[in-house]
């Protein structure tokens, strides 16, 4: 027994002799640019078709362009893969010149792969759920993404090996910036046919980025090097970007404090006060909003004046400013502010209103008023929410509602089958227009209408705005809308527009611009 | 004995296939699936969706497929994850896994017998309330709390450890922290439990009879003491073995380590089905073989047991 005691502390010495030396071989050798992030989470896919999310995209525009691609500071569509574009005076057909441009390997892009990287996207076999967004726009997408049609109406064609043509349902005034989405990428069929769903791996990977795919280890980090055959090479000044899935926020602030990290996006709250002081904090609005949805279909939530109550009995700056403590905006109104959209206020918080329309409802001084129930899912922050609400709709209208937090898919489920009396909820724009909110949540028949609100003025507006050109009239469509569905009708109780949280070095780290989606693409960064 | 063996052997095959069964159902009774999302995937998208995966055939048949599957090892594909396969990501992170929980029990057991046999002999001692102290705060403050202070003060502060990572990227020095902060709770149980087994065993007969012969204390405790003594130890190890090497989710957070325990814990809120599916089938054969072990073990430590 003591040979085997001496045994293990030799063992245990060596290791520490062994870990010691394993250090030193972390030393950097040449200097090219390196940039780290946190990506917050481990990646879906890398396959543009199998992808969702925020962590998703950064990847897709590192690896990937399609046929146009963000202004780093605006987002507005600037050409990508493709080198121009003319729409037909109808605003139906729009006609792209593709620049002469490769693959990673060396094989060309023309117009037929496009042809072909979209029908793939639309194919019911690929199952993207991110279908619906060109079936929205291209003429005989939706059929043939449902079964209904086939993949030869679907409007889009190569007129030559470098000029692309596609064909809209209607005129949409937000075409062009939906195809920076990732739902229109264009993908190397020669490869997918080659290795099938093995195409992204890394030994197989070929993309048309700024930056080609060098390594990725699930849950550890994605490396990415500078793509030499990018057309547009001269403007990628970050040599290798690293990507970590890091979901620890204690760890990701860790790494970032110790340099390990050059862009974090979230802080544990505990230290969000702190961490606001920070130089290297960047905030500015972005295009969210949070929310409590009513379940319209069920008393007493069906009636206006109840829901027009609730909304007015809270106090949305204090909530800002004590609760949530993250810069955001009090929103009395649904679509976040847009440079010619200034953000429609509906409403105003007034107690003694509240308390007067509750009444007018039925229920004096809160009296009557049946148990209610706010949902939502599992986290901190909405927690605090959730008390705040409770407590101030129990101080103003003297209504008691309980609150109950749900793990997520289990939220969802219920949420979508009106399984809930209020619910919170929050809604992120997937293209700067107010039709990715008015449209996507309120319309009757929109699938995320979980509320069911259902207004046909509203919708008569929305579908008068849809046929008219971009410009101030239809703008001004869509504010009449919002503004009826909000003064009149509380479609939903809107909160706070949120704010972005960023702690990157800008005065490291140049063309890093704070956008409102949160949107950063890589070309254009630079190290000062 | 081999016979035993062999028997028990054959046994745990259909603990397992009720396993994978209970399991294989159970997961569909909860809310949502694996597809549920905030944006509504509209009926017809759904519909590719579960096609593409064959969720849409009946339950029975989705279950002797998977059966199919797994008997001819294909775990299939991760319905969260869809570049590489269940296979792969078990494969890729299991081995993590065992290196940190190995090395974490073989710590906790070393320290923890160590500290037992020390309180027992000295009981009543500042050396007894000091080892059953530490126990305590090993079995009290949670991983999530021990883990970040042990990285502020030895990475942030002292800049000895690094403060995160795998071995591929920061050398065997990472293994560290997270291997000690991942023993503490094992270390605690293990030294109570051999604590109160050593004393029982230093007041039977037979110490007393050793005692009696003039025996040294160290002969008696490694000779007569340490092999019955190590019996409460030996039966906890098989499922603290199982136990740690899927359930280090804290730890692998904290210390970012690609381990399993990540998808052990994620695959049940992303309804992964085949990927729940996975960890458990490893869990459980983790499991059942460790407590195999043990029941053999037991055969050559306790002299009144025989499986003859």
């Amino acid at each position: 027994m003591k040979k085997l005691l001496i045994t293990l502390l030799m063992i245990t010495v060596a290791f520490a002799v062994f870990a010691g030396g394993g250090k030193e071989e972390a030393a950097p050798t040449a200097d090219p640019v390196v940039f780290s992030f946190n990506n917050g989470t481990e990646i879906q896919s890398l396959d543009p078709g199998n992808i969702e999310g925020v962590p998703e995209h950064r990847i897709y525009m590192a690896l990937f362009e399609g046929l146009v691609s963000y202004d780093p500071a605006t987002l507005d569509p600037i050409p990508g893969l493709a080198k121009s574009w003319s729409v037909s005076d109808d605003g139906l057909t729009w006609t792209f010149k593709l620049r002469k441009t490769n693959w990673s390997d060396g094989t060309p892009i023309t117009a037929q792969t496009v042809v072909d990287s979209w029908l793939r996207f639309l194919s019911p076999e690929l199952a993207a759920v991110y279908a619906y967004l060109p079936g929205m726009i291209i003429k005989g997408a939706d059929a043939y993404n449902s079964g209904k049609g086939s993949a030869d109406d679907v409007g889009i064609r190569a007129l030559d090996d470098y000029t692309f043509q596609f064909e809209l349902t209607g005129p949409a005034p937000y075409a062009l910036g939906m195809l920076t989405h990732y739902a229109f990428a264009v993908v190397p069929m020669h490869v997918i046919e080659k290795y099938g769903d093995k195409w992204t791996m890394p030994e197989n990977f070929v993309g048309n980025g700024p930056y080609t795919l060098t390594s990725w280890d699930p849950q550890e980090k994605i490396v990415m090097d500078k793509n030499p055959g990018y057309w547009d090479a001269d403007n990628v000044k970050i040599d290798t970007i690293v990507a970590y899935p890091i979901e620890d926020e204690n760890t990701s602030l860790n790494m970032y404090k110790q340099g390990d990290l050059d862009w974090v996006m979230t802080v544990p709250d505990a230290q969000l006060d702190s961490m606001k002081l920070d130089p290297t904090y960047v905030t500015n609005a972005t295009f969210i909003t949070y929310y409590y949805q009513f379940n319209t279909t069920k008393a007493p939530y069906d009636n206006a004046d109840v829901r027009k109550a609730l909304s007015m009995a809270i106090d949305r700056q204090e909530l800002v400013d004590k609760v949530t403590r993250g810069g955001q905006f009090p929103a009395y109104g649904l679509t976040p502010p847009l440079a010619n959209y200034p953000k429609v206020v509906a409403f105003k918080e007034d107690f003694d209103a509240a308390r007067a329309l509750l009444a007018k409802a039925g229920f004096p001084n809160g009296e009557g008023f049946p148990k209610a129930t706010i949902l939502y899912n599992t986290s901190e922050g909405h927690k605090k929410i959730a008390e705040y609400v409770q407590q101030k709709w129990k101080e103003v209208l003297n209504i008691d509602v309980t609150i109950e937090n749900q793990e997520w898919a289990t939220y969802l489920d219920n949420k979508q089958n009106q399984n809930f009396d209020i619910a919170r909820a929050g809604w992120q724009g997937d293209y700067v227009d107010p039709n990715t909110f008015l449209t996507d949540l309120l319309y009757s028949t929109a699938g995320n209408n979980d509320g069911r609100y259902n207004n046909p003025k509203y919708d008569a507006l929305l579908d008068k705005a849809a046929t008219m050109p971009e410009g101030k009239a239809r703008y001004d469509v869509l504010r009449q809308a919002e503004e009826l569905a909000f003064s009149e009708d509380m479609a939903l109780m809107p909160f706070y527009y949120y704010s972005t949280a960023n702690w990157i070095d800008t005065n490291v780290w140049g063309g890093w611009t704070p956008t409102i989606l949160d949107v950063h693409p890589w070309k254009g960064m630079f190290k000062k | 004995m081999s016979k035993y063996i062999f028997r028990r052997a054959l046994g745990l095959i259909p603990t397992m296939f009720i396993i994978v069964t209970i399991c294989f159902f159970f997961i569909r009774l909860a809310p949502g699936g694996p597809f549920s999302s905030e944006k509504k995937i509209s009926p017809q998208i759904m519909k590719n969706i579960e096609a593409k995966y064959h969720l849409d055939e009946p339950l029975v048949i989705q279950y002797v497929r998977y059966l199919g599957d797994v008997i001819r090892g294909d775990l299939g594909p991760s319905y969260k994850y869809k570049d590489y396969d269940v296979n792969f990501y078990i494969s890729r992170s299991l081995p993590k896994s065992i290196l940190l929980g190995s090395l974490a029990l073989f710590f906790a057991v070393i320290m923890g017998m160590g500290a037992g046999m020390l309180s027992s002999l000295r009981q009543n001692t500042w050396i007894d309330y000091m080892s059953m102290s530490v126990a305590v705060v090993g079995i009290s403050v949670p991983l999530f709390v021990i883990g970040p202070v042990l990285m502020y003060i030895f990475a942030m502060q002292l800049n000895l450890l690094p403060v995160s990572g795998w071995i591929s990227e920061r050398g065997y020095s990472a293994l560290i922290l997270p291997v000690f902060s991942l023993s503490l709770p094992y270390f605690a149980t293990i030294a109570r439990l051999s604590r109160a087994s050593f004393l029982e065993a230093l007041r039977s007969d037979y110490v007393r009879t050793a005692k009696a012969k003039g025996l040294k204390t160290s002969v008696i405790m490694f000779k007569h003491v340490l092999k019955g003594a190590s019996l409460p130890v030996v039966s906890y190890l098989g499922p603290a073995f199982s136990g740690i090497i899927t359930g280090s989710i804290v730890i692998e957070q904290i210390f970012r380590i690609p381990g399993l325990g990540r998808h052990f814990v994620q695959s049940a809120f992303n309804r992964d089905y085949t990927m729940i599916m996975g960890t458990v089938i490893v869990y459980s054969l983790f499991l059942v073989i460790m407590n195999f072990v043990v029941d053999v073990l037991y055969g050559y430590l306790d002299p009144r047991i025989s499986y003859k």
